[in-house]
């Protein structure tokens, strides 16, 4: 149902007169759409795909399959990475798993049941017919990621070996050891690579984009800015795809690589772009926690450490013994006491949520009281040292490397943080957003993870826009323009384009303050954890809105950027990028305050069951939230997308 | 609780590739030892840019020993001289307070310094797109388990894939090969049932490519003491197996078309 009546928009403090908006999703059973809609769908013939250009920025998985498959189909690719090669992409640290409905262990796997779990999983916010697609092309995934000479873990026999993730009652997960995001990634940048030495694909690193070009309405090119010798260019072509990653690092401290940014999806949403459920970020439970004040990121550990580890807190919060002297009566094991059939095992969302209660209430451990234990000691003395030190040697080096603590004889200290975006870019159903032309793949657009992403199906989504949708997806709105020309960058838009980029980049190197970009960064961070984290209340969201503009003002009042704009300066890089999470983190507020319900990570406090679980308002908000640009001083006016749910009948998540 | 440290750093500072570089000084204070050490380098550009003074440029990203972006000589060795860390996983509880610290890019022909301590790595791109893949289109693809690979191959190749592609191996090397990596992509397609049918197609581009930009092997082994992933000297040997026998299987498909 959308909201229509100014009193409620009033109230929520945002301009809901948008009109619905169509998903193109395609007719007839659900298990048969994507066979008919590849069916129905423009082609373009083979021997005229090499007319077509197509740009794609961003090579991480989504982005490398998508510029790989492009070219091997054909298509004239170029494709643009800020990152020095295109193997850094943030896809890299993944490292739990990938999933995908194999059913090779035999345990019940289909493709409905991974369709059914990640609609539910998503607390019921994302498009049936897109997660369904998702879970089908699952399986080719693998098939692809395999022949490629992706080292998946193995049994003795040879096959391919698969664990349960994040509480998912099959296992259906893909791994290669700790490190499958990496694996994966070198794969679809191998597959990129060949193309590139083929010349089929024209590769451009240490190349940021900083605006997206548009003719008449429709996607035309874009305007980069090399980070090397600071130049800014017009690059054009008959489609641009995003392929840009998430939005994480609006928090400031994530377990997001530091370079991960909005600017792309944002420069775009600018454009015309909708953007989608802003509100909808995933808080991660297990995490090293915060030091101090320098810290610049956040280190996750792996969720499948919670197979084996208890988690607990001392009962008071005045406890000053070491975990190993706490006796089990002074123990509060807060999951398995309240959840006794999930136990450590609930959800991210219900996880973190439980960790920031307690934490609250003072009893959180370590110096700064900011974490709670992850306790191994009974799976040490129940299976031996060795067999943890199998399972989890790496991280659990890992964890000592930094805290400098060691985890098998001291319990680790974890803490939530900021780990994926599940809103982004408001997508079709081929992919496409609503500036015709310019299509949104993997954590860039909104779609198939509705309001929470259930653990291994990131990395599923990301590839599967690349290889499998994408490819087939892009033609539709290709094939009528057989015989064109894309626009020349000696047109006008590209050079007012151009020149809007060097206006922005001389207006923040000029302020002239005295306060570097990474504080404003680091205050803005404290202010979206604040408000916009794991509880959201209206009051506070309110507050947040007034805060950010405060804040915002005072960075283009006082920021402080040095040096040259012709050479590698990543003061000028962050200040630009840092701008644009100012305007992003407005819209997060805005989007939570006026989605006055809770569903999957978003919780907010008014919504709640007796036992203070999450309470979804499905009368009022099953929908997607796309709100559009409306210029700089004007409030977004959201847009709604209704949501049907035919095949997973809706349901109240329940973990007790 | 942390304690700190008061530091003395050396730092290359370079504007750009053609231009002269040279060290300079500064002086870090009452840097936690709980940061890690890109961290204490956040610190000293915080107060570089408090001073009205350019801040370092430094590669980083993940700052968790995956990407492969950070990398610089910390007094002389690649990452520093934790085993096996990349040096945005070492923390400053390894240096004790009063310490001098010297800090250099990569240094080597195939890596041109950019600024300051952030060099171009690009040439190692160049050894993977001449051939460090399994060329398999998309949508060509066997079901995954329709060939079976011994845990212990697959395990191998993963060992060997493990590789970030840092350069680190190349920074170390006193001839700046680039064996190590190269050896790395080579053993984790070349052991590989998929990686079979290219195999010397592969090897013979591949290291072709390598010695367009690095420079040859002569056994130090420092590359393996310095790689933040312990990727084995062994891989080298069985790339030079290969790299031999690709000389030949090549000439003799050749002439078998
Ligand atoms: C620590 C961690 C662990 C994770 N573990 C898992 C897991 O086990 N399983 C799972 O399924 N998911 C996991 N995820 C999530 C998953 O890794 C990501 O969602 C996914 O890899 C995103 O892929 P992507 O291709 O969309 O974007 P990315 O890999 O982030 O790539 C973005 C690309 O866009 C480029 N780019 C961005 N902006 C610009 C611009 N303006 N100009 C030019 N280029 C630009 C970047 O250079 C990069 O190439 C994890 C995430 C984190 C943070
Ligand atoms: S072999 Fe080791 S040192 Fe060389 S690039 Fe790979 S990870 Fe870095
Ligand atoms: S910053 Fe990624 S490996 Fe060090």
């Amino acid at each position: 149902m959308q909201e229509t009546t100014e009193d409620a928009s009033a109230l929520r403090g945002s301009s809901l007169n948008g009109s619905s908006l169509n998903s193109q999703v395609p007719d007839g059973p659900m298990a048969d759409k994507w066979e008919n809609h590849k069916f129905n769908i423009k082609l373009v013939n083979p021997s005229n795909k090499r007319k077509f250009k197509v740009l794609i920025v961003g090579t991480g998985l989504a982005g490398a399959s998508a510029a790989a498959s492009l070219a091997e189909l054909g298509y004239e690719v170029e494709a643009f990475t800020f990152h020095d090669t295109p193997r850094r992409a943030h896809s890299i640290a993944a490292q739990g798993g990938i999933n995908a409905a194999k059913n090779y262990p035999n345990d019940g796997d289909s493709v409905h049941r991974l369709f059914y779990d990640t609609v539910k999983g998503g607390d019921f916010r994302s498009r049936e017919a897109n997660v369904h697609r998702l879970a089908q092309v699952s399986v080719d995934i693998i098939d692809q990621m395999t022949a490629q000479g992706v080292p998946f873990a193995r049994e003795y026999g040879g096959l391919l070996a698969n664990r349960s993730f994040g509480g998912a009652q099959v296992s259906r997960t893909f791994y290669a050891r700790g490190q499958t995001g990496q694996q994966l990634l070198l794969g679809a940048y191998q597959q990129m690579m060949r193309q590139v030495g083929l010349g089929k694909v024209k590769l451009h690193t240490r190349m940021e984009m900083l605006d997206l070009v548009t003719k008449d309405g429709e996607a035309c090119g874009i305007v980069c800015r090399n980070l090397v010798t600071g130049e800014v260019t017009s690059h054009s072509g008959h489609a641009v795809v995003l392929a840009t990653g998430g939005y994480g690092n609006v928090f400031y401290l994530s377990t997001n690589a530091m370079a991960c940014n909005v600017t792309a999806a944002w420069r775009a949403h600018r454009k015309g772009a909708f953007f989608a459920n802003p509100c909808y970020t995933q808080i991660h439970p297990t995490c090293i926690p915060a030091s101090d004040e320098f810290q610049s990121k956040l280190t996750l550990m792996s969720e499948s450490l919670r197979n084996d580890g208890r988690i607990w807190v001392p009962r008071n919060p005045d406890e000053t013994r070491a975990a190993a002297d706490i006796s089990e009566r002074d123990r509060y094991y807060y999951l398995e006491e309240k959840y006794p059939s999930f136990g450590n095992l609930v959800p991210r969302d219900v996880a973190s949520r439980n960790a920031k209660t307690v934490v609250d209430k003072g009893l959180g451990v370590g110096p700064l009281k900011n974490g709670v234990y992850l306790d191994f000691a009974d799976a040490i003395k129940r299976d031996g040292k060795a067999t943890i030190e199998a399972k989890y040697g790496n991280l659990f080096q890992m964890y000592e490397r930094i805290t400098g603590e060691d985890p098998y004889a001291r319990p680790m200290r974890i803490y939530p943080a900021t780990h994926y975006t599940m809103g982004g870019l408001w997508v079709d159903y081929n992919l496409m957003t609503t500036v015709p032309g310019l299509y949104a793949c993997g954590e860039a657009n909104f779609s198939d993870h509705g309001a929470n992403r259930l653990g291994a199906s990131a990395l599923m989504q990301g590839l599967a826009d690349g290889y499998f949708v994408l490819p087939y997806t892009i033609g539709d709105s290709l094939a009528p323009k057989l015989g064109t020309e894309p626009v020349p960058t000696s047109d006008p838009v590209f050079q007012s384009s151009e020149q809007g980029v060097r206006d922005r980049i001389s207006r923040l190197m000029s302020i002239g303050g005295t306060k570097s970009p990474d504080y404003f960064h680091r205050e803005l961070g404290k202010l979206v954890w604040n408000y916009i984290g794991m509880e959201r209340t209206e009051a506070g969201l309110e507050k947040a809105i007034t805060e950010i503009q405060a804040l915002n003002e005072e960075f283009w009042r006082d920021l402080r950027v040095l040096g040259d704009t012709d050479t590698i300066n990543s003061s000028i890089e962050n200040a630009g990028r840092v701008a644009d999470f100012f305007e992003l983190a407005e819209l997060m507020a805005r989007d939570a305050l006026d989605r006055a319900e809770s569903c999957g990570g978003h919780f907010r406090v008014e919504s709640q069951t007796e036992d203070g679980e999450a309470l979804r308002d499905d009368e009022d908000f099953s929908h997607v939230s796309a709100w559009e640009w409306q210029g700089e001083d004007t409030i977004q006016v959201k847009h709604a997308e209704e949501l049907a749910f035919e095949e997973v009948p809706l349901s109240q998540r329940s973990y007790k | 609780m942390s304690n700190t440290l008061n530091l003395t750093l050396q730092i290359w500072r370079q504007e750009a590739t053609d231009a002269p570089g040279s060290f300079q000084s500064y002086t870090v204070r009452d840097v936690p030892d709980d940061a890690s050490f890109l961290e204490m380098l956040d610190t000293l550009n915080e107060t570089l840019i408090d001073g009205g003074s350019v801040p370092i440029e430094f590669p980083h990203d993940c700052r968790e020993g995956i990407c492969g972006t950070c990398g610089v000589m910390v007094n002389g060795r690649a990452h520093g001289q934790e085993k096996g860390t990349a040096v945005c996983q070492l923390h400053m509880r390894k240096f004790n307070d009063g310490d001098t610290i010297i800090i250099e890019p990569w240094r080597a022909t195939a890596f041109p310094v950019l600024r300051d301590l952030v060099v171009d790595r690009s040439a190692l791109d160049d050894i993977v797109a001449a051939g460090g893949f399994v060329s398999v289109p998309t949508g060509n693809a066997p079901d995954a388990n329709e060939i079976p690979i011994p845990k212990d191959v697959a395990e191998s190749a993963m060992d060997a894939a493990s590789c970030i592609g840092c350069g680190a191996c190349v920074a170390a090397c006193p001839n700046s090969a680039a064996q190590l990596f190269t050896a790395a992509k080579l053993w984790h397609l070349n052991s590989l049932p998929q990686g079979q049918p290219e195999r010397y197609r592969r090897s013979e581009a591949m290291v072709d490519t390598m010695e367009q930009f690095f420079g040859s092997c002569t056994n130090h082994g420092e590359c393996y003491e310095a790689c933040p992933k312990e990727i084995s000297l062994d891989f080298i040997a069985y790339m030079n197996r290969d790299y031999v026998k690709s000389k030949l299987v090549n000439r003799k498909l050749a002439s078998q078309r």
